[in-house]
């Protein structure tokens, strides 16, 4: 395996460690392989990019780096520290202080207005921003009072992306988060996924199936079939406002 | 600042008020009983021991022929003893002014001058006896109610076959006559018996018993020994006709109130355990499936770092905000409720006030019963739903395998509709869902049938023993044991058909260390009117030897027929013998032991002497006859049966029917929040599933169908279930409320069983009425919105 030497990949620090790691779902009778085998290491700040068809594991592993799943075998490590024989209480340390999702499916609190969702969260955090102040950088500081039931599925998406990042986690790990987005919303999402890479050197983890905003990736990850089948380094990586999709 | 998650809880509470007031109902109700039962309980109890201190209720009783004023002193300096009371009584009958029924009495003296030392009485109305006015009584509360005399009546009294008229200048209560029963009754009847108190020396005069006194209290000393004053005692009167001694457990109304209360006392701990019980079992049921719903919900706050403990305690703090609401209103409405019962017992339990308690500890279990249930039940859920790793509980869970039912299986589908499948589907799908809807629809059913037994078992219970084992109209009995020809004279009156003699003799049996004080009764070979009945309630023969005993009697003194038990008779010449017990029959009121009147009369060492005659009569006659028999001298007393079984539900059966109709109410409560909830739960369950349906084209009767139907299938299937849960509850219930007083039998009538099933059937139809409004008003836009 390559270990690539970037330039904004600061000090080379490996956040994330995965050796060998498969998961295989049961079913009754029937077994699904979703993870065949995946080493891979990501780095302290960099913004990658997992890219991959339809049911190619892409979810399972970003799930498995957020503990919130557990791998059939191999290992995870987080700055060193074994996700995989990890309890369940210092799983929950580690999502509450260090990681941030974004789920493809919104999963909003139906109850909670857009503040109060984002609230959930920071209430809980060190030293995260206010709930208003996450939600006017995807651009809903107009909508804080609203329940998900009176926002459109990209608002959805934007009060998702706010809870994710008001805590200025360690790690932001983004299912599919443009999904449902115009490409101006998306823009919008993605500017502010990369300010917090950047501002807070925050380790960002993408999943996506649109090649274009693969350009914006420190280094993009491609996988297939529960293989990775490529890692490859964007020695330029673009500006959001510069993709087009 | 409210916290975002409570916030969260809040909501979810509004959203779910329906649910959450049914809920609360459950455990209220379950609560309300439990709170009104043990206060009901503690009170009476507080009331009793503060009346009995207060007017220094005796600790030792004794009656006797008579002796010289002088044996007091010979009492008072047994070692032991604190304190002596003597004092005269005697019977007599009274005449009551427009009241036809016979009357007797029990006249006991006051001390001349002063307040008696022990026993003393508590003055309702008006004022004690003083010296010098030798016609003054003081009459007891409970028959002056019932006749409304006042200070200032006058009543009609023969004493010792002397007609004379006395004056009521008082109405008073005694620690000595809570329970106002007349000896050898089995109920109280406040119409037909008083006590009357009188001065001493004129009493002493009345009952020719000048100087001498005829009846002790005795106050003993702290630690002193109840038996050994007692054997001194024993002692010191034989002389003087002594009928022995007994201590407080024995004294009559004592005696009586300690079986109510010990018949109350289980009635309000098992109804109310149970009660509390099944709404605690219903509350974790409906609990664990409200979590269960939120499983999505709990995925998510665990993806964003809230530990178990966090989601478990939000869960926790959502349900016992729920509880607690519930608890709040079943301690209130408990207190209420127990505020009523304790002023309707106190018509029955003279006492002169009524000292309300609850005890913290009462609450405190129920509080903790009911918050215990639901937290189990949440943390169960929660703890159930945090196995599963949070990825994949934000899935939609995944459809449990679909096939066909098994009626479909049977070859029956092709006869059933589309939704009708469905229904099956679902049912034969998660069957242990269906199941625990089934137990908890069956619980409900099974404490509204609890409710209504009791009435039931009373019903039969006067039916057998007052209608079928007794067929007299008429009890006579007399002053003192007669001869046969008395029989013969009151059988030649107009009007009477049948008469059958009897002899009572009170008596002590013991078998090894177990003794047990109640009373012989003689009756005569080929007796018609005063039946025995075997446990299978057929009328049995006595024996001509051996005596018999009431099953419950035989129960008490572990004894078998073949045994000899030991006889020790407390009247004439008080003879021991052992006599071989021959059978046992059944009785549900009282206990005795039964012999042939002419073994009695042998075992007396007396002749052949009766103590009175059961008669039947033409029911036209019966006023004349009840008129001569109240103007015969040697006549003490005459009872009606018909009055007696409705002086019977009047008086005992009321305080209980009263008591088992308010857990009917609750009961009915019950059965309405969970029925409710169970078609709330299975709305919130299957919203997605349904408004799918009304996307696809289906409309609301269809889902209606769909979702009702199988809450009408569940609940059908709930029924016979729910019946026998409660006979069950019932008998066992039963076995334990067997006292010397009665034994109800476990009866329950068909009515019963279908007033259960209508209770539960119309919570069915309300429930769905108040669920299909819901169904019309589904959100079909946010299936669509939603992911799957
Ligand atoms: N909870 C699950 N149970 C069973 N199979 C699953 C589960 N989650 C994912 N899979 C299967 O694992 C494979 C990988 O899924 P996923 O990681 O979601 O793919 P992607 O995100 O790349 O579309 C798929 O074949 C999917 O059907
Ligand atoms: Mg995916």
């Amino acid at each position: 395996m390559r270990m690539p030497t970037l330039p904004n990949t600061p000090a080379g620090e490996v956040v994330f460690s995965v050796r060998g790691v498969t998961k295989v779902y049961r079913m009754g009778e029937v077994e699904v392989q979703a993870l065949r085998g995946i080493t891979l290491d990501l780095y302290s700040g960099e913004f990658v990019v997992i890219l991959g068809p339809s049911g190619s594991g892409k979810s399972t592993l970003l799930n498995i780096l957020g503990g919130l799943d557990r791998a059939t075998a191999g290992t995870v490590r987080y700055r060193g520290a074994d996700l995989t024989h990890a309890g369940d209480r210092q799983l929950t340390e580690y999502r509450r202080y260090h990681a941030g999702f974004v789920f493809q499916f919104y999963n909003l609190i139906p109850s909670l207005t857009a503040r109060e969702n984002v609230a959930a969260v920071t209430e809980i955090a060190r030293s995260p921003m206010k709930p208003e102040e996450a939600l006017s950088m995807v651009g809903l500081g107009e909508r804080l009072d609203h329940f998900p039931s009176q926002l459109s599925g990209g608002e959805q998406q934007r009060v998702a992306i706010a809870r994710a990042i008001a805590k200025r986690p360690a790690v932001l790990l983004c299912d599919e988060p443009t999904g449902a987005l115009d490409s101006a919303t998306g823009i919008v999402v993605l500017e502010a996924l990369a300010g917090v890479n950047r501002g807070l050197k925050t380790t960002t983890a993408v999943i996506t199936h649109n090649a274009g905003i693969a350009m914006m990736a420190d280094r993009v990850v491609r996988m297939s079939d529960g293989h990775i089948t490529g890692v490859e380094q964007n020695p330029y990586p673009r500006q959001p406002r510069e993709l087009t999709w | 600042m409210i916290r975002a998650l409570d916030r969260k809880l809040l909501r979810d509470l509004w959203g779910m008020k329906g649910q959450a007031v049914a809920i609360a109902l459950v455990i209220g109700a379950g609560v309300a009983t439990f709170i009104m039962a043990r206060s009901t309980l503690d009170s009476l109890m507080l009331t009793q021991q503060g009346f009995y201190r207060r007017y220094r209720f005796a600790d030792v009783f004794a009656s006797l022929r008579q002796a010289p004023d002088a044996v007091r002193e010979r009492l008072a300096r047994i070692e032991g003893v604190q304190d002596v009371e003597t004092r005269v009584t005697t019977a007599a009958r009274l005449d009551v002014e427009g009241f036809t029924d016979p009357v007797t009495a029990l006249i006991v003296s006051l001390p001349d001058r002063g307040q008696p030392l022990l026993n003393s009485i508590y003055l309702r109305a008006g004022r004690s006896v003083e010296p010098g006015h030798n016609d003054e009584v003081v009459v007891s509360e409970a028959f002056a109610e019932a006749h409304q005399l006042h200070p200032g009546s006058r009543l009609g009294a023969t004493i010792r076959g002397k007609q004379r008229t006395l004056r009521i200048v008082g109405v008073a209560l005694s620690p000595e006559f809570v329970y106002q029963l007349q000896p050898g009754a089995v109920i109280p009847d406040f119409r037909t018996y008083a006590i009357l108190w009188m001065a001493r020396k004129p009493l002493e005069s009345a009952a020719e018993m000048e100087g001498g006194f005829n009846d002790v209290a005795i106050r003993l000393q702290a630690g002193a020994s109840v038996e050994d004053v007692i054997s001194r005692v024993d002692q010191v009167l034989a002389r003087y006709g002594g009928l022995g001694a007994i201590s407080r457990k024995d004294q009559l109304s004592n005696r009586y109130l300690s079986e109510e209360f010990k018949q109350l006392r289980q009635m309000a701990t098992m109804l109310p355990v149970i009660f509390l019980g099944i709404a605690a079992f219903l509350l974790n049921v409906v609990v664990t499936r409200m979590i269960t719903a939120q499983r999505e919900q709990l995925a998510i706050l665990k993806a964003f770092g809230y530990s178990t403990a966090d989601v478990a305690l939000h869960y926790i703090k959502l349900v016992v905000l729920v509880v607690l609401a519930g608890v709040a209103v079943g301690v209130g409405a408990g207190i209420w409720l127990a505020k009523g019962m304790v002023v309707m017992y106190m018509q029955f339990y003279r006492f002169p006030e009524i000292l309300y308690v609850l005890r913290p500890p009462v609450v405190v279990t129920a509080t903790l019963v009911s918050v215990g249930a639901a937290v189990t039940g949440t943390l169960y859920s929660v703890l159930k739903a945090a196995r599963i790793p949070p990825a994949e509980a934000m899935q939609p869970a995944a459809p449990a395998g679909h096939g066909p039912a098994l009626v479909e299986r049977m070859g029956l589908a092709r006869w059933l509709s589309q939704p009708t499948k469905m229904i099956l589907r679902n049912i034969s799908r998660r069957p242990a869902k269906a199941l625990l809807t089934v137990v908890g629809i069956a619980f409900a059913c099974g404490i509204v049938v609890i409710g209504g037994f009791y009435r039931n078992s009373l019903d039969y219970m006067v039916a057998v023993q007052f209608r079928y084992a007794q067929q007299q109209d008429i009890t006579v009995t007399f002053v003192e044991p007669a001869s046969e020809r008395a029989m013969y004279s009151l059988g030649q009156m107009p009007g009477v058909k049948l008469v059958e003699p009897f002899r009572v003799a009170p008596a002590e049996f013991q078998f090894e260390q177990r003794m047990h004080r109640t009373s012989i009764r003689g009756i005569p070979e080929g007796n018609s009117l005063f039946r025995l009945l075997n446990t299978k309630l057929q009328p049995v023969d006595l024996p001509p030897e051996g005596i018999v005993l009431t099953d419950f009697l035989a129960n008490q003194l572990k004894i078998h027929p073949g045994q000899m038990l030991t006889v020790r008779v407390l009247e004439g010449r008080r003879p021991v013998r052992q006599i071989p017990v021959a059978a046992v029959v059944r009785e549900f009121v009282g206990i005795s032991g039964y012999m042939r009147l002419p073994a009695l009369n042998r075992l007396m060492r007396e002749g052949p002497a009766i103590s009175g005659v059961y008669m039947t009569t033409g029911a036209a006659e019966r006023p004349a006859i009840l008129r001569k028999l109240k103007n015969m001298p040697r006549v003490a007393g005459a009872t009606l049966r018909e009055s007696a079984v409705t002086n019977f539900y009047r008086t005992m059966a009321r305080q209980m029917l009263i008591f088992v109709s308010i857990n009917t109410i609750m009961a009915m409560t019950i059965a309405f929040g969970v029925v409710y909830n169970s078609v709330r739960i299975a709305l919130s369950e299957r919203s997605r599933e349904l408004a799918s349906l009304r996307v696809l084209g289906f409309t609301v009767g269809e889902i209606a169908y769909i979702l009702l139907g199988e809450l009408a299938l569940l609940t059908i299937a709930a029924l016979p279930l729910g019946c026998y849960i409660g006979w069950g509850l019932s008998a066992f219930i039963v076995r334990n409320l067997q006292t010397e007083l009665f034994r109800v039998p476990p009866v329950i009538f068909p009515s019963t069983y279908s007033f259960a099933a209508t209770v539960v059937v119309s919570a069915a139809l309300i429930s769905s009425a108040m669920v299909s409004r819901k169904l019309a008003l589904l959100d079909l836009v946010a299936v669509l919105k939603a992911r799957e």
